[in-house]
């Protein structure tokens, strides 16, 4: 049975790394000393903003040297590490919810002006009602801007992620923004062992950020960003899509070199499958909500069902065909949004709606079924996870996907 | 040694006279601007005065769209646009890139100038609170020029923050029941930030009618170091619906009729300087209806609207705190 992100055993890991106990957000802020950031800007919403105490923490001790500066605002947030990105520095910032949403505009700018910042989305619930819980939807809304989007699900994810973040983002092949979402709370304010790498292995891995001819600099004197109106706009799209598909090749290839110099990581960056190789349903789901799936995998798997999970980690790029192909031997799917789409065919979530794209063309079209569970950080109980798997079993019976999407957990 | 350029900038010493300004221009022939465009010019005199070791920022107006049309570009030192109320986050972060690699031994250390501009939508209306910001931020040397035509002059010439009282703008037409849409009065954008930011060393309101005295405030400016602001009124021929060849006159009138008085604040001290300076030492203002009759955008005013507008402009020069830039008054005595 594929059990993936396991931590690595002893003896394989690396005898320099320190093992530190630190939440999410703490781990972030770990790889970005470790990546040697330029430039940080810093605006107070959770729980995103638990990174930024940690980045102030470590200016303030002397472990970091960077322009820190809090601003009045996402917007201003955004928008200054991206000018300070294009004059060579290595950024970072991040936000929440609708403080992301206030940011739009920034965010919207970002990937045509090539610029790739690593930010992190502490995701959380989108106002009215004001909640500090998890959902995604504030992180799906850069789903079609150009940005690379990934989700990941432990401490020590999101330390490596960070670092690979850079990798992918400065490497010129792609030079597009990259937004890492981790689940607010569940993975921001969590501890957990965390494995820290010397900076000398991170040097080796990530080289110095090289904006190259695109540098605004006296000496490089480039008009970056002119008007351009009908005339070159759908190029430009057309050159950011191949970025974006340039970036499959990069994310393989950085993932290999990752796991060459830190000695872990996941052998397919893309998705996390866990006791799917017999697995006749295989349940999905994006973040944290990995956990009670696993554990309600492992009860089930104990009483004889053959049942598994898919945790999708990059969203954009989205790998279609492989995951497609890890879909191809389930009897049925089930995807477990913890966001929405309101209005959406069959009223599913955003992933759902993406899986069932992304299998429209697969030779075999198991049914797939849609769930929504865990909004505004709506604790997911074990009862939650074995009705959607009863679900999928009567769909894997009947061949047949029901169209309506189930709200669990739901009070009725 | 990195340290030493910390906060180093360039000097730039006052250009003694007109024939003293340098030959060099460093925003040239490619720009769409409209005839008798002030604003092109204030672009042009801006980066002349800056020299060639400068970035330069545009936030989103007609100095962006029409300056930059894709496959032509003026400027001759590197550009870059952002969005319309970044004006202050551009200059903010350019500058703490800078500084960073800098610092670091990432970048040959040397002072590069950092100018963001903003129209007067973008900086006294979307972008005020992002120019606030970075006014306090001390550490990061830029300096935001404020190119005020009085309007959204690239959208169609809808009301600003900072359009004229009763001014006709296609957000505030003269209608045969309402002849005033618009009745509010001219942000006081300048002295705001002045009076705001007690930090920043230097803000100050020019106008390209005056071309060396506008420069030689850019130049001082850069060269006082931290985060600096300047506010130019800029004569809009299509806005303000004069014929092109008035734009000069217009901006003189500006000045001597008092509606736009032309001060800096430098480390804290006000002064008066050009044709303002001899208004605030007796010389008679002209009325402003001689400046408000030249533009078109004032044709439906009447003999009350030219009153109440007199009026407003007196009472800022005889009653305000600071006469024409501080608009408190002293608590008459006993109450």
């Amino acid at each position: 049975m594929a059990v993936e992100t396991k931590t690595p055993a002893p003896g394989t890991m690396a005898t320099d790394d320190r093992e530190m106990l630190i939440s999410g957000s703490e781990a972030c802020a770990e790889a970005l000393t470790l990546a040697d950031l330029d430039v940080v800007t810093a605006y107070p919403i959770r729980p995103y903003d638990t990174v930024m105490q940690a980045i102030a923490k470590k200016i303030a001790n002397g472990q970091l040297e960077a322009e820190y500066i809090v601003a009045e605002g996402e917007h201003s947030q955004f928008e200054i590490v991206k000018h300070a990105s294009t004059v060579g520095a290595r950024v970072f910032c991040g936000s929440s919810g609708v403080g992301w949403m206030y940011a739009m505009e920034c965010l919207t700018v970002t990937p045509p002006l090539r610029v790739p910042m690593v930010c992190m989305v502490g995701n959380r619930a989108l106002d009215d009602p004001g909640a500090f819980g998890v959902e995604h939807n504030d992180a799906l809304t850069v789903r079609d801007l150009g940005w690379l989007l990934i989700w990941v699900d432990t401490a020590q994810e999101m330390l490596d992620t960070t670092l690979l973040a850079y990798r992918i983002a400065e490497d010129r092949r792609v030079f597009l923004p990259i937004a890492i979402s981790a689940d607010g709370a569940f993975l921001t304010h969590s501890q957990a062992i965390v494995q820290v790498p010397t900076r000398a292995k991170v040097d080796k891995f990530l080289p110095p950020y090289n904006r190259g001819d695109l540098q605004l600099h006296p000496d490089n004197p480039i008009t970056v960003a002119p008007q351009a109106n009908e005339d070159w706009v759908i190029e430009i799209r057309r050159q950011n899509n191949e970025a974006m598909n340039r970036a499959y090749t990069v994310i393989e290839e950085a993932y290999a070199d990752f796991r060459k110099t830190f000695g872990r990581g996941p052998e397919n960056p893309w998705f996390e499958e866990y006791m799917t190789e017999d697995a006749e349903v295989i349940l999905m789901g994006m973040g944290t909500i990995s956990l009670p799936f696993k554990v309600g995998i492992r009860n089930m798997r104990a009483k004889g069902m053959k049942v598994g999970l898919i945790r999708p980690r990059w969203f954009r790029p989205f790998p279609t065909e492989k995951m497609v192909a890890a879909l191809q031997g389930a009897k049925a799917i089930g995807v477990i949004d913890r966001d929405y789409s309101f209005g959406s065919p069959f009223g599913s979530g955003v992933v759902a709606n993406e899986i069932r794209a992304a299998m429209y063309n697969a030779d075999k079209r198991p049914p797939l079924l849609s769930f929504i569970c865990g909004l505004g950080g709506r604790e997911v109980t074990l009862e939650d996870v074995y009705k959607a798997t009863d679900l999928c079993f009567e769909a894997a019976k009947s061949g047949k996907s029901p169209l309506k999407t189930q709200w669990l957990g739901v009070r009725e | 040694m990195a340290e030493v350029f910390a906060n180093a900038t360039q000097i730039l010493e006052p250009f003694r006279g007109v024939k003293k300004v340098t030959i060099e221009e460093y925003f040239t022939s490619g720009h769409r601007t409209c005839q008798g465009c002030e604003s092109a010019l204030v672009m042009k005199l801006m980066v002349k005065a800056a020299g060639p070791r400068t970035i330069v920022l545009g936030a989103t107006g007609c100095m962006y769209v029409a300056n930059t049309t894709y496959y032509t570009t003026p400027w001759v030192v590197p550009w870059m646009h952002t969005q319309l109320g970044s004006s202050g986050s551009a200059a903010l972060g350019t500058a703490a890139g800078l500084k960073a690699l800098m610092k670091k031994g990432k970048m040959k250390s040397e002072p590069i100038n950092v100018i963001a501009f903003c129209g007067d939508g973008g900086g006294a209306d979307m972008g005020l609170g992002a120019i606030s910001a970075t006014l306090t931020h001390k550490e990061y040397n830029s300096l935001i020029l404020m190119y005020d035509n009085e309007s959204y002059a690239n959208t169609d010439i809808q009301l600003s923050g900072s359009t004229p009282y009763g001014a006709n703008t296609t957000f505030s037409p003269p209608g045969k029941v309402r002849r005033l849409i618009h009745t509010r009065w001219k942000k006081n954008t300048a002295a705001m930030l002045a009076a705001g930011h007690t930090e920043c060393r230097y803000v100050g309101t020019v106008c390209a009618s005056y071309a060396v005295e506008m420069m030689n405030k850019v130049r001082k400016a850069l060269s006082i170091g931290g985060p600096t602001f300047i506010h130019s009124l800029d004569p809009c021929p299509k806005g303000w619906d004069y014929d092109p060849m008035l734009s000069h006159e217009l901006g003189e009138l500006a000045v001597e009729c008092g509606v736009f008085p032309l001060y800096e604040v430098e480390d804290g001290v006000v002064r008066h300087y050009g044709k303002t300076k001899a208004i605030v030492e007796g010389r008679p203002r002209k009325p402003v209806r001689e400046y408000l009759l030249k533009q078109g955008r004032f044709a439906h005013f009447t003999e009350e609207d030219l009153e109440y507008f007199q009026a407003k402009v007196d009472e800022m020069w005889n009653e305000w705190e600071i006469p024409g830039v501080i608009p408190f008054k002293k608590a008459p005595a006993g109450k």
